[in-house]
């Protein structure tokens, strides 16, 4: 593999303190805490049902917590709603697809860049000569992106008529749109075929290289281990272990969350 | 293979097309009319048209219901009515405080809507425009309860309209700004956010669309739209009645969104077209009229849930393709799109 040089973490771009999340009785997420150093690929596993969308509906303000603290930059967001979050430069894609089928492919990853146009209605009816301007790179800008992310056949297709592994990348697409520093990719690998993944993967490091941190939930376990810089393992919603793929690969506590090894005795 | 990258969205050539046909139409239309009943009816399907146009990009393009739209109107009408006639007020300010009136409310009433999740903006327009509609009738002083009051004459630059030809031709030229309008904002950010917070909210809101504020702002934009029309409709027939709020006349607008085809801008010029002629054509049923209107669009809603343009679109479009299919013989395995 190709060992991207893990640079030493400064200050982490993303600190998660004692965070915790109560549906009903439910205790979705329970007192997880961790560090995202900027740049690297950071990835989080776990069992099915083990919080680990729930944790990143939390730190993209989908959810709010109901303890716990998120520091993007040392500066707490716990709370805030995503669009807020969005202007911090955090963005993600979904397990469950979220593309707009009502639009083109095009248009979609267009919407990512929501926040750097002009918003204003009245510009826009009157077709204002700086607002056209800007849209028409834009036009180019997203169909570099979906080439970027291997959708040059699709730059014309309505979303509603392209297939799975085309709106995952969509969703890519769409995310690297906002320009983000901090990009949460859900499962971005489920339910593609071994040559699909390949390619994601590949499409990982590549945003990776262009220096956006990325934070991985995949059941992939070739692709986590061999991607991620550092590993967060989680087992009903709370925090199992962290460190690299090696050290999770001999922990005890995660062969036995994953390998059911009956009576390990870790996990309360 | 690097395809060049197209520079303007697919949408927007037949929409320049359209734009042309419709002004077209719209210069060739007077020459061919001579009867004045055709020319009311063709400004009546047009004052439809714009405000149709208005309430689709809150309703097919940002997917939120209001029930109350003729409220509305008649906030637009009764301004233009009873400030000139009781107050003294030049007609042009008039519709300008009507539609003032009209946007304030809207945002009042939807500032908390839009912070619940649903359709509680269905509900609550429902409630507002019957509210007004009560009020246009009950104030018999200002507003000559269910009778209805004349309206004074629209002043225009100090020119007079009164004719029916000056009427077309103002009105004709308001449908083809608000149609080039409604192009213009569906391919804008603005347009883009409104259109992306109704086909996935969680979307939205993650690339940054504050999708509360953005469902405000269109709410409140269809409102003012509607007022002003109102306005115009007022000034035009001469005459306003309650009925112009009825919740009916709400419905009616409405179905002409839907039939003509949410989210398609000449969908609801079609929708307009058709929703305002079929009631004379029917007008033979005597009595039976809403029986058959009624029929009309639940076949309409069973055989073309999208609406008439955009099927007829699809239709033409599937045909294109399984004929280009044909010439190419045995086409490649890749069949979407």
């Amino acid at each position: 593999m190709m060992a991207r040089t893990s640079t030493a973490p400064a200050t982490p771009v993303l600190s998660v303190r004692d965070l915790s999340i109560n549906f009903g009785g439910v205790r979705a997420v329970q007192n997880v805490s961790f560090d995202i150093a900027s740049g690297c690929i950071y990835s989080v596993i776990g069992p099915n049902g083990a919080g680990k969308t729930t944790l990143f509906n939390l730190i993209t303000g989908v959810y709010v917590p109901t303890a716990g603290e998120i520091l993007l930059d040392g500066q707490p967001v716990q709370g805030q709603p995503p669009h807020r979050l969005a202007r911090r430069g955090v963005a993600r894609t979904f397990q469950n697809l979220q593309v707009c089928l009502n639009m083109t492919a095009l248009e979609n990853v267009m919407v990512g860049a929501h926040l750097r146009l002009d918003r204003n209605v009245l510009k826009a009816a009157f077709r204002w000569p700086s607002l056209r301007r800007a849209d028409q790179a834009l036009h180019q800008e997203a169909a570099e992106l979906m080439r970027f992310v291997g959708l040059e056949h699709a730059l014309e297709a309505r979303a509603d008529a392209m297939s799975y592994g085309a709106l995952k990348r969509l969703e890519i697409a769409r995310a690297l749109a906002m320009k983000p520093r901090l990009l949460f990719l859900d499962e971005p690998a489920a339910g593609l075929n071994p040559r699909e993944t390949l390619e994601i993967d590949e499409l990982i490091r590549k945003v990776a290289v262009s220096g956006v941190t990325v934070v991985l939930v995949e059941h992939d376990m070739k692709m986590v281990m061999s991607l991620s810089d550092r590993i967060l393992v989680l087992d009903y919603g709370k925090k199992l272990a962290e460190g690299t793929a090696a050290e999770i690969r001999q922990d005890p506590a995660v062969i036995a969350a994953y390998l059911g090894a009956g009576a390990a005795g870790e996990t309360p | 293979m690097i395809r060049p990258v197209i520079l303007r969205p697919m949408a927007l050539r037949p929409a320049t097309l359209g734009l042309v046909a419709l002004a077209v139409l719209v210069l060739v239309l007077p020459l061919v009319i001579s009867n004045s009943f055709y020319l009311d009816l063709v400004i009546r399907i047009a004052i439809n048209a714009i405000i149709v146009l208005g309430l689709n990009l809150l309703i097919g393009f940002a997917g939120q219901i209001s029930f109350g739209h003729a409220g509305f109107l008649g906030i637009g009408a009764y301004a233009s009515a009873v400030l000139p006639t009781h107050f003294g007020w030049p007609p042009l300010l008039a519709l300008i405080a009507g539609a003032a009136a009209a946007a304030a409310l809207a945002a009042v009433m939807a500032w908390p809507i839009f912070r619940l999740k649903g359709h509680y903006l269905a509900m609550a327009t429902l409630g507002l425009g019957i509210i007004l509609n009560l009020i246009f009738r009950n104030e018999a002083s200002y507003t000559g309860g269910p009778d209805g009051m004349a309206v004074p004459a629209m002043e225009l630059f100090g020119l007079q309209l009164s004719r029916d030809r000056q009427w077309y031709w103002v009105i004709a030229a308001l449908l083809l700004v608000s149609v080039w309008a409604s192009l213009n904002i569906i391919d804008s950010p603005f347009g883009r956010a409104l259109r992306a917070l109704h086909g996935s909210d969680v979307a939205a809101r993650v690339v940054g669309v504050d999708i509360a504020r953005y469902k405000m702002a269109i709410f409140v934009m269809s409102a003012t739209f509607a007022s002003i029309m109102g306005s115009i409709t007022a000034h035009y027939v001469g005459f306003v009645t309650p009925n112009i709020a009825d919740f009916f006349h709400s419905v009616e607008l409405v179905t002409m969104v839907v039939v003509g085809g949410m989210a398609s801008v000449f969908g609801s010029l079609l929708g307009a077209v058709l929703l305002t002629i079929l009631p004379q054509a029917l007008a033979t049923f005597e009595g039976w009229e809403t029986v058959a209107f009624g029929a009309i669009l639940i076949l309409c809603m069973i055989f073309m849930p999208r609406g008439l343009l955009p099927t007829l679109a699809a239709r033409l479009g599937s045909l294109r393709f399984a004929v280009a299919r044909l010439r190419a013989g045995r086409s490649a395995g890749e069949s979407d799109s």
